[in-house]
């Protein structure tokens, strides 16, 4: 369970935001500049909110008043970005490994051989990144992720870059892994469609504001926001 | 072989000692500048990129004058470094190599900053939410992306140190066999009635050495680069 509430200015815009998200998958949901990214950006340590609290089952990650701020390495967060952001000068198979290899985790054959299936990248393994198209890059990413033994997976637009084509490719490999791993997810989105489709629960977020909490009947009337 | 005398094959293995452990010893400091300068704000920033580029526009007499006052045996820090150390530059080999190192450090810590500047800071905060502390985001991430840079900055560092003249004969004088490099070998030789023809051939020597490293440097820099190309 992954209970969050804090507060940062970054200039004019000002978040301040408070939700909490179960197991499956709960989707931040808003419009470009709702504060998305900000938000999935604290949870993962990589910026310090200004005050507020943020734990993750039994964990202080974040308390202003205690003076707790646990680093990203710390975290045991798996972070998908939205530009995949993969190690340019390692293959995949090395970028599957990095997370497992930094945490000190020993070698898994069966965890990766399981990865690499769920994805379909196993025959992806000995190139470098440069040569993986969109879509084989953001399954990398993902899988990149899940190696390291989330407590907590945050994917934040992870189709965004992609089109419509590849869109399809990586979606149903999102709901298996929705459906077959136990790992809570975090989903950022601004399309509503994408949304209706993954999202066991929904966070409505606007200008850095949270509006609107529920399930996936919460988008009903939800596609006033058109994807840009 | 190649008809060279004892004493000019001496000149040649000093120049490349003098020239390795200059740009070894040089190398964590470039890194290290390299990377204060390309990442960091702090107070005085102006005057370290100054003092850092300073022997790149100084004439080398004038930096092997500096060197001798602070460096050799009286001066401060000479001093301090003979009686507590027992570290001696002044007319050592060691004091050439201090020499070459600083006259080569600003062409070092050029490349290294330009090329920590162009690094993606997103795949250094991927690696810390993977599980990379700090030291270990900077030793698989950082470094490597880097690597480039860095050969380019160890080529070039070395190739002033392998021809470092001005500063160097200043600071630790011209003595043979442990301060007489190719330079000096030939500077002297050229000084001398029938010095010409040992002249001549380290000349040749010198070319072909600079050849050498610039075809490894070729080498290296294509092999780092083919890391990030594909297959």
């Amino acid at each position: 369970m992954l209970a969050v509430d804090v507060a940062k200015r970054l200039g004019a815009f000002q978040l301040d935001a408070r939700f909490e998200a179960a197991s499956g998958v709960t989707a931040l949901f808003g419009p470009s500049g709702a504060g998305k990214t900000t938000l999935v950006n604290i949870i993962a340590g990589l910026l310090a909110p200004d005050r507020g609290s943020i734990t993750l089952d039994d964990t202080v990650l974040f308390d202003a008043a205690a003076g707790i701020n646990l680093p990203p390495h710390r975290r045991g967060i798996g972070y998908v970005f939205q530009e995949g952001r993969l190690f340019p000068h390692l293959s995949v198979r090395q970028n599957l490994d990095y997370g497992r290899r930094m945490s000190g985790h020993p070698s898994d054959a069966d965890a990766f051989a399981r990865v690499a299936a769920l994805l379909n990248i196993g025959h992806l393994l000995d190139r470098r990144p440069r040569m993986l198209s969109g879509g084989e890059r953001q399954r990398v990413a993902i899988g990149r992720a899940l190696l390291m033994r989330p407590r907590l997976l945050l994917l934040d637009e992870p189709l965004a870059s992609l089109d419509a084509g590849h869109k399809r490719e990586i979606l149903p490999h999102l709901l298996r892994l929705r459906d077959d791993s136990a790992v809570p997810m975090v989903y950022v989105s601004h399309i509503a469609a994408e949304v209706r489709r993954i999202a066991t629960r929904i966070v409505r977020l606007d200008h850095g504001r949270v509006v609107g909490e529920g399930g996936p009947e919460l988008l009903e009337d939800a596609d006033v926001y058109v994807p840009e | 072989m190649l008809g060279l005398s004892p004493a000019e094959w001496t000149a040649i293995e000093l120049s490349l000692r003098i020239a390795v452990v200059a740009t070894a010893c040089a190398l964590p400091f470039g890194i290290a500048i390299g990377w204060l300068l390309a990442r960091k704000e702090f107070w005085g920033k102006t005057l370290v990129d100054g003092i850092v580029y300073l022997p790149l526009v100084l004439p080398p007499v004038v930096t092997g004058y500096l060197l001798l006052i602070s460096f050799g045996r009286r001066g401060p820090i000479g001093a301090f470094l003979a009686d507590q150390l027992g570290i001696i530059f002044s007319f050592r080999w060691t004091g050439a190599a201090l020499s070459c190192g600083i006259m080569g450090f600003p062409l070092m810590v050029r490349p290294i900053r330009l090329a920590l500047e162009a690094i993606d800071r997103r795949l250094e905060e991927a690696a810390s939410t993977l599980g990379a502390g700090r030291a270990l985001v900077f030793l698989t991430i950082t470094l490597p992306l880097a690597l480039p840079g860095i050969i380019a900055g160890v080529v070039l560092c070395f190739a002033r140190a392998l021809g470092e003249f001005g500063a160097t004969i200043t600071f630790v004088s011209n003595i043979p066999g442990e301060t007489q490099t190719i330079s000096a070998a030939i500077y002297t030789l050229l000084q001398v009635p029938d010095g010409d023809a040992a002249a001549a051939r380290l000349v040749l020597i010198a070319i072909c050495i600079a050849f050498a490293a610039l075809m490894a440097s070729e080498w290296f820099a294509r092999r780092a680069g083919m890391r990030f190309q594909g297959e």
